[in-house]
């Protein structure tokens, strides 16, 4: 038996332990946001926070969250106003947005460490985050300006 | 030259359609009517419209408009750019506007998106729909407040005379709105002059963005309805005349959730030999899956590779009888027999897939008598029959609902993946959710076929351009799966318009002639699709690399080589409506771009400017689009750094310049990735990569500098989501060559292909 908190909140999810914390979080706990894209854990779409570190859900058993405080994009601020989330709007950055949720939460790990983060940091902790649109100057431009903001 | 087909062609001339506002719930529908004005009834004794508008908006009592949008979002904020075509005429602020995406219905006509043709095809029409309810809400709030309506101003959803005025809201609250307007009346309606817009052109925040950050935005993997069951696909070893011979599942059945398995009964033809493995979840349905085995007879396609398709394409080539004359002017083998010198170079692509970031999905299941499936597509319209004779129930009783598209790129063009969960659900008889892993999407891609082009040019005295000859194979995707678009060529033969577009430039080359030829052993051996930009993105590759080559040959500037070309004669001037200037506007495109780069500057050592420039997608919608790549090349490894981009586009009128911006800035890092980062190849039956592990598309640290600007034009909008991806990887060629002398002529270009070229 699994248990977790999921955004602030315990939850005990019924399926097996072996199964992707993705598709508990998508499937049994009804949270949509995060994304599934190549289910190798290398698009970055479905990125959450285990205990506030990025984490790749599609190829994390649920099991191995057990105690943990995960976080997913609907978690990320109590009104979806978090300075990356205000920047993302600003910049106009989505297209498809499909994958923007990992994008933000992979983003939002990144500023939690390196409040002020140089371009090549940037490049370095995003790079795994697929953006099939391309989106990736946006996205980029984005940080940056979040960045000042974050505390 | 034969006039290529639009989709819009199958329906009525927007230009024959009337106007109608009518009474509707709690305000009034606006919207164009389906058929002859003369067949409109008024509303009917139940207070039920008999008149259904194809392309329409609402106005509520407290004048707020909701703008229903026909096309498939995907990324490119259409909904928002459509709104704003509407907001602009009907004077409302874009705070009291909203859309909707709406379900296919046979009322929306055609439902369609692709070729960069939604602004384009839409501009005209909702233009004259946001003035025809301004006007009838000039005339009705005058009567309300008794003045004439000659005296009347609409702004920001107020009627003003003097110092009299009501608001749009009170107008439809307390005035008869219902109005008629025949096709001639609606032409005639007053078009605000450019200087006047206030909407279009002007940044705005796109509708759709807010919800695409918060993790709220809906797409197809996210439906859900109580009491669905999840189905992953055993996919075949071949995309046609794979057969189930046997299917094992004994030790799928410990895998707890494990439901069964269903091989699918396809009347339809579309997904023959696949096996649907069953869960209470997805994981479950995969897990067993996994455990599923199934053993098929294969079509003939397993025993084909990527290279026997190039080989049958290059066959075809070889063959002048073959394929379709999409230009034929007289006297191209005159100008050949008797040129002072000519140049011949052939040009191949690799096949290359859609990898759209969510995998193909689809929730079916019946309702009342009516099927319905949730999933996001580009075009309703094409997989609607092929639904029908799936399920073998009629049309209108089939109802498809819209989702956002995590990704489209052309790939949900092709509805297919709506048909295999629509069969098990019948099958099964309850709802089915049908998820397919990453390989199983690309092993179901409608990728883009391997293309191979052989370009020659003549040469007449003093170095003058008499004659130029294209001969373009692929698979053709409209042959494929919607062959009544096809158009006939010169000597009568069907062609792929999509497939060849490109190759009839706006050069002036003396005698052209443009074949497109149906690679046969493709189409039958995998299902080619519209993969962004389609044809363009192979056709400029050979144009554009050959415009190089010749302009070498000639001992010229390639700059000066192609700006001499575009001289605007003859078939080359252009007109209206979409095409006013022709190559004259190709040419200033191609200057701008040259000047931003610093064309002619002397570049440090290995690094070279490479040029090129296209229309965009078709003849009739030109979006002059040009590009300078800069590059660096490494000699001993091969590698190509890509250091910078500059792209100057001409698209008329721009309606929503951030996203228009947006649009280039993705579709130019796409033609970059498919010109260094991706390509596959197919092998056995089936693409050889199919997923990140070993299909690369660029990543975040792979963007160059980006130079992208617009030229100020009130012209009528066309197309901005495909033109950047086609001209991005014929500059990169060129900008090796111009580098380190190594001319390379297949996409993707690799390493190994630039050290040989410098070697050869």
């Amino acid at each position: 038996m699994t248990t977790f908190q999921l955004n602030g909140k315990s939850v005990t999810p019924k399926s097996p332990d072996d199964t992707p914390l993705l598709w508990v979080i998508r499937d049994e706990m009804g949270l949509t946001g995060s994304k599934f894209g190549c289910g190798i854990g290398q698009c970055g779409a479905c990125t959450v926070h285990v205990d506030g570190q990025a984490v790749r859900s599609c190829v994390t058993p649920v099991n191995v969250v057990d105690g943990s405080k995960v976080t997913t994009i609907e978690g990320l601020d109590p009104h979806g106003r978090h300075p990356l989330q205000l920047a993302w709007i600003e910049d106009q950055v989505p297209q498809c947005g499909y994958c923007q949720s990992g994008q933000i939460m992979q983003a939002a790990s990144l500023l939690a460490g390196t409040p002020h983060p140089t371009d090549d940091e940037i490049e370095a902790a995003m790079n795994g985050n697929l953006c099939r649109c391309m989106a990736y100057v946006r996205i980029k431009k984005a940080i940056k300006r979040a960045s000042g903001a974050v505390k | 030259m034969n006039t290529h087909v639009r989709m819009g062609d199958s329906r009525p001339a927007p230009t024959r359609r009337g106007f109608l506002i009518a009474a509707a719930g709690t305000g009034v529908t606006l919207g164009f009517t389906t058929g002859a004005f003369g067949a409109l009834g008024l509303p009917g004794p139940a207070g039920q419209p008999l008149v259904e508008p194809t392309l329409w908006y609402g106005l509520d009592k407290t004048g707020h408009v909701t703008v229903h949008i026909i096309r498939a979002e995907m990324g490119q904020h259409v909904g928002t750019a459509l709104a704003r075509i509407v907001a602009e005429e009907l004077e409302v602020d874009w705070d009291k506007v909203s859309i909707d995406h709406v379900d296919s219905a046979a009322k929306w006509g055609l439902m369609v998106t692709g070729g960069s043709w939604s602004v384009w095809q839409s501009f005209p029409q909702l233009s004259q729909a946001g003035a025809a309810g301004r006007m009838a809400l000039i005339e009705e709030g005058a009567k309300l407040i008794g003045v004439d309506p000659a005296s009347c101003t609409a702004r920001s959803g107020v009627v003003h005379s003097g110092a009299k005025s009501i608001a749009y809201g009170d107008i439809v609250a307390k005035g008869n709105l219902a109005r008629n307007y025949t096709p001639d009346q609606l032409a005639k309606m007053p078009i605000k002059p450019a200087a006047q817009r206030r909407l279009i052109g002007h940044d705005i925040q796109a509708l759709d963005i807010p919800s695409k950050t918060n993790g709220e935005a809906r797409y197809g993997l996210d439906a859900h309805i109580p009491g669905m069951v999840f189905a992953r696909p055993k996919i075949p070893p071949t995309r046609n005349d794979s057969k189930v011979t046997a299917v094992d599942d004994s030790a799928a059945k410990s895998v707890p959730g494990y439901l069964g398995y269903k091989v699918l009964d396809d009347p339809s033809g579309t997904v023959p030999g696949w096996v649907m493995v069953l869960g209470e979840t997805f994981p479950a349905a995969y897990a067993a899956s996994e455990k599923v085995n199934v053993t098929w007879s294969s079509g003939a396609a397993a025993q084909v590779s990527e290279a026997d398709l190039q080989a049958r394409a290059a066959q075809l080539i070889a063959d002048p009888k073959s394929g379709s004359l999409v230009v034929e002017d007289p006297g191209v083998d005159a100008a050949f027999a008797s040129a002072a010198k000519h140049i011949e170079a052939t040009y191949t692509t690799a096949s290359a897939l859609h990898f759209q970031m969510e995998p193909i999905n689809a929730l079916a299941f019946e309702k009342d008598g009516v099927f319905e499936i949730h999933s996001g597509n580009q075009w309703q319209s094409l997989i609607l029959p092929t639904l029908a004779k799936a399920l073998g129930r009629p049309e209108d009783k089939i109802v498809l609902r819209t989702y956002l598209l995590g990704g489209g790129f052309g790939r949900r063009l092709n509805g297919d993946y709506m048909v295999p969960a629509a069969l098990t659900a019948q099958a099964l008889g309850k709802p089915v959710k049908m998820v397919c892993t990453r390989a199983d999407d690309v092993r179901f891609d409608s990728f883009r076929s391997p293309s191979v082009q052989t370009l020659r040019m003549a040469f007449g005295p003093g170095g003058k351009v008499t004659a130029m000859d294209h001969a373009a194979s692929a698979g053709w995707p409209t042959e494929v799966m919607a062959p009544f678009f096809m158009p006939k060529g010169e000597n009568g033969v069907p062609y792929d318009p999509f497939a060849i577009s490109g190759a009839n430039h706006w050069y002036s080359t003396g005698a052209q002639r443009v074949r497109a030829i149906s690679n046969d052993l493709a189409n039958r051996s995998f299902r080619p699709g519209w993969l962004r930009s389609v044809g363009p993105g192979w056709t400029n590759w050979a144009v554009e690399s050959f415009m190089d080559e010749a302009a070498h040959a000639a001992g010229v500037d390639p700059l000066a080589f192609r700006l001499a070309l575009l001289d605007g004669a003859g078939r080359n001037a252009g007109g209206p409506p979409s095409a006013v200037g022709g190559a004259k506007r190709q040419a200033a495109v191609l200057a701008a771009v040259a000047k931003k780069a610093g064309w002619g500057a002397k570049q440090p050592a290995d690094t070279g400017l490479g040029i090129a420039t296209t229309f965009g997608q078709e003849r009739d919608m030109p979006t002059w689009t040009a590009c300078v790549a800069k590059v660096h090349v490494d000699r001993k490894t091969g590698a190509v750094k890509v250091q910078k981009l500059t792209l100057v586009t001409d698209a008329g009128t721009i309606v929503h310049p951030n996203g228009a911006l947006a649009q280039v800035e993705g579709a130019a890092l796409w033609g970059m990735s498919l010109a260094v980062c991706e390509g596959t190849a197919f092998a056995k039956g089936q693409v050889a990569d199919t997923n990140l592990d070993t299909y690369t598309p660029l990543r975040m640290a792979d963007v160059p500098e980006l130079d992208i600007s617009f030229i100020p034009s009130s012209e009528p909008p066309v197309g901005l989501g495909e033109p950047a991806t086609t001209v991005v990887g014929p500059a990169i060629g060129n900008a090796i060559f111009a580098a380190v002398g190594a001319r390379v002529r297949h996409l993707p270009i690799r390493p190994e292909a630039v050290l040989a070229a410098l070697k050869g």
